[in-house]
């Protein structure tokens, strides 16, 4: 399949991104709103183009699993959900971030907590960053914006799973999910063969091939000494991954007197917010962090030198907001605003709170 | 006549399997896990599908399978072992993946996934070992304990009232489409390794020919659990457990 | 230039797909297009919206809280939109079924029958794209008809193909309505 331009909803972009970037399976449960990513798949048949597995799983409890075998197989494997599903998926995501696998994991955000609501929601920031499931460990968290960028976090995020043999997630929300945009979907990268598999994972489960030793996967060690080892191993792997791959995007920042910090949809809410705001006067600039995970601790400190302070908006009560302060060190304010419950803030709001809440 | 002439390859009769790892085995004198692994290495070595075979541990006192013989593993969650095994079949169709489970992980916290995988077919063979008791955290009550029987959480013995039936899994397994062949079985009478051995031969051969999902229960003891000797407690699996899960064939398509 | 519409009605009215198509027809005229619907319970009957922007520029927001064009399908969705019109905008709304009309000077107000000129068409399912025709008839941003056409095909299945004439003359029907 050639580059091609269509229009489409972010999930359904996933769907095609997924096969287009060479995806050996995709494990899912049908949940609202992000149904059309298992829907599209099944619509495309890739079993009978590329090869990739496509399969409804009985829960998501066992899609997330479903993953952890393909990954420890050494293939290129994927899941989606949207928030509820995605909390029944923590104990497989430690699992596989415990065993250095490599998987791809998209997140749809609704609102919550409990069954919630279907319309938008950026409330699992603290979910997707700061652990989610039990023990110490992080995936590779990325938000994107727009449907083309849902497109290149699936390339993006199997590249750096595989990289660094670590778990990575899609944290999209509704709107990006539901919208539907200009994309540009990517050449056909074809699979993997089994020998480059071999090759590329000689740890993985898939059989001992021509009589080598045999590969174990597993998280369990019970002798305390070793499973230090293995912490300390994933922890300085967490650093090299904080070094390497930060990503955020920057508008204005320069010679603005106030910083909107914001994260996937809202970013481009924000973007228009700022229009407003300098239409009356107010320089504002915008600080996007692409990865939320690692996040862009030294760009938001540097970002800030000299302003006059920063509104994080984030539609939850307040979770992004704790990075940024931990970034800036309380060294100008920083207030949230933020709608919960599924509503979307008009970028009119976001200016009126730029106002009530920083300038004052 | 000297030692020496005795110990010569043409008088051997037996042999450990050359699957079977050179560690100690964690489990307890008289459980039945050992003779287990024994068979799996035997079938795996015979069949000629050492290079192609993954097999999938549990959580239980089989966690460690993967440290006793000689193929692929993947450790999985307590009971999602088919979930696992469905996607590293589905992705590599040519291996031969096997779950390893005891009552507790296919019949309690697994049940969904032991279930659906099956009802799907998964060309997959799943070894599930019945000792109605939970034999890692303690010798708890399982899906699988007898009415009656005193465990941990059943100080005073299964109630009805209190903790409902023992559940017949593999006779679910049995009704549902997707399964090829499902045998109860058991290991603690020369007569009986040798049945289980041919059952996990021939589930071996329907995952190789992908007739669909292959289900071998072994009923076996937990003499720790049971708080028995060996052999008492092969005698109260005899008297009491077959009762209520009897040996043979539940279905050979 | 850039346009900010919005099309508010009855989930079945075909709002959606009628966002669909304009925001194909634009990616055919190479603009930048935005396609963001209020979805959820609403797609079962309720209200229905969705919010479509066109530019020539990369799209910021694809949520906003006024519009250069509203089109309005029922009592509901012109009493919560009039409203947020830009002064100088347009609004275009169907008569049918309305009882409190806009009162609004500072815009250009269209009422229409879409119904009427549909059910002269003798086709129900072609009422979105007869209020497409209105649409692009009030615009300032003159969208090329063959890139329309182009938008359409992309937009529907290739089985449904045979139905493009229909809704071609729909639209020509839905711009005489302005023309009058």
């Amino acid at each position: 399949m050639k580059e091609e331009v269509r229009l489409m909803k972010g999930n359904e972009a996933i769907a095609h991104a997924a096969i287009r970037y060479g995806c050996d399976g995709y494990f899912g449960y049908p949940i609202t709103p992000q149904s059309e990513v298992l829907e599209t798949l099944e619509e495309l048949m890739p079993w009978e183009t590329t090869g990739m597995v496509v399969l409804q799983a009985e829960s998501e409890v066992a899609a997330i699993n479903m993953v952890y075998g393909g990954a420890a197989s050494g293939k290129a494997v994927m899941t989606s959900s949207s928030s509820p599903g995605v909390s029944l998926k923590q104990e497989g995501i430690s699992y596989i971030a415990a065993a250095s696998l490599p998987a791809l994991i998209l997140n749809v955000m609704r609102g919550g907590p409990g069954l919630g609501t279907i319309q938008p929601s950026q409330a699992d920031y603290f979910q997707a960053t700061k652990g989610g499931g039990h023990g110490d460990y992080h995936l590779i968290v990325l938000a994107p914006s727009t449907v083309q960028e849902m497109v290149d976090f699936v390339g993006l995020g199997f590249d750096l799973a595989f990289k660094y043999c670590n778990p990575a997630m899609i944290l999209a929300d509704g709107i990006v999910g539901q919208m539907m945009e200009k994309v540009v979907l990517p050449e056909q990268r074809p699979r993997r063969t089994d020998e480059e598999i071999r090759k590329q994972c000689p740890w993985a489960a898939n059989g001992r091939e021509n009589g080598r030793k045999r590969n174990v996967i597993t998280s369990l060690e019970l002798e305390s000494s070793r499973m230090e080892v293995i912490n300390h191993q994933l922890q300085a792997r967490y650093r090299e991954i904080e070094k390497n791959e930060t990503r955020w995007e920057e508008i204005d920042v320069e010679g603005a007197d106030y910083l909107i910090v914001a994260f996937g949809s809202i970013a481009r809410i924000c973007t228009k917010a700022k229009e407003i705001a300098a239409e009356k006067g107010i320089k504002v600039g915008i600080v996007r962090p692409i990865t939320l995970w690692p996040f862009p601790t030294e760009a938001v400190a540097r970002a800030a030198e000299g302003k006059k302070g920063i509104l994080c908006v984030e539609l939850n009560a307040g979770q992004m907001i704790e990075d940024v302060r931990l970034a800036v060190h309380d060294n100008l304010p920083v207030e949230h605003f933020g709608r919960l419950g599924g509503i979307i803030p008009s970028p009119e709001e976001v200016v009126k709170a730029l106002e009530e809440k920083i300038i004052k | 006549m000297d030692i020496k002439d005795i110990i010569r390859p043409e008088n051997k009769v037996y042999s450990k399997p050359e699957l079977l790892e050179e560690v100690h085995m964690h489990y307890c004198p008289g459980c039945s896990h050992g003779v287990i692994h024994k068979l799996i290495a035997e079938v795996v070595a015979e069949m000629g599908l050492t290079d192609k075979t993954v097999g999938v541990s549990p959580v239980g006192c089989a966690v460690f399978a993967y440290n006793y013989i000689d193929v692929d593993w993947v450790e999985a969650a307590h009971g999602r072992a088919p979930a696992v095994a469905t996607a590293i079949s589905r992705l590599w169709p040519e291996d031969v993946v096997f779950t390893y489970q005891g009552d507790g992980d296919m019949s309690a916290i697994g049940t969904a996934e032991s279930i659906h995988a099956a009802n799907r077919g998964e060309n997959i063979v799943m070894v599930f070992v019945n000792n109605a008791i939970y034999g890692m955290t303690g010798g708890q009550m399982a899906p699988t304990t007898l009415i009656g029987q005193k465990t941990a959480t059943t100080p005073y013995g299964r109630r009805v009232d209190l903790n409902g039936h023992p559940l017949e899994i593999t006779n679910l397994m049995a009704i549902l489409d997707g399964t090829c062949y499902v045998t109860r079985q058991s290991v603690h009478t020369p007569g009986n390794v040798r049945k289980t051995k041919a059952a996990l031969k021939k589930a071996f051969e329907n995952a190789l020919a992908k007739k669909g999902t292959s289900v071998v229960e072994i009923v076996s003891t937990c003499n720790s659990g049971w708080k028995m000797s060996p052999e008492k407690a092969n005698e109260w699996m005899a008297q009491n457990m077959f009762e209520k899960y009897p040996l043979g064939d539940l279905k050979n398509l | 230039m850039k346009e900010e519409i919005i099309i508010a009605g009855f989930g079945g009215q075909g709002v959606l797909s009628m966002g669909k198509i304009l925001a194909y027809s634009g990616l055919m005229d190479d603009k930048e297009v935005t396609w963001m619907p209020s979805y959820g319970p609403e797609q079962r009957g309720g209200t229905a919206n969705v919010t479509v922007i066109l530019s020539d520029e990369k799209i910021s927001s694809p949520v906003l809280d006024s519009f250069d064009t509203v089109i309005a399908l029922n009592q509901q969705s012109l009493d919560k939109f009039a409203s947020k019109v830009k002064p100088g905008g347009i609004l275009i709304y169907d008569t049918n079924g309305i009882h409190n009309h806009p009162t609004r000077e500072d815009i250009t107000i269209y009422p229409i029958d879409a119904m009427g000129a549909t059910l002269e068409l003798g086709n129900s399912k072609a009422y979105n794209m007869v209020v497409m025709g209105a649409l692009l008839e009030a615009m300032s941003y003159k969208l090329p008809m063959e890139n329309v056409i182009k938008g359409l095909k992309k937009s529907l299945p290739e089985r449904h193909h045979k139905l493009i004439p229909l809704n071609e003359q729909a639209i020509e029907k839905g711009r005489s309505l302005l023309q009058k």
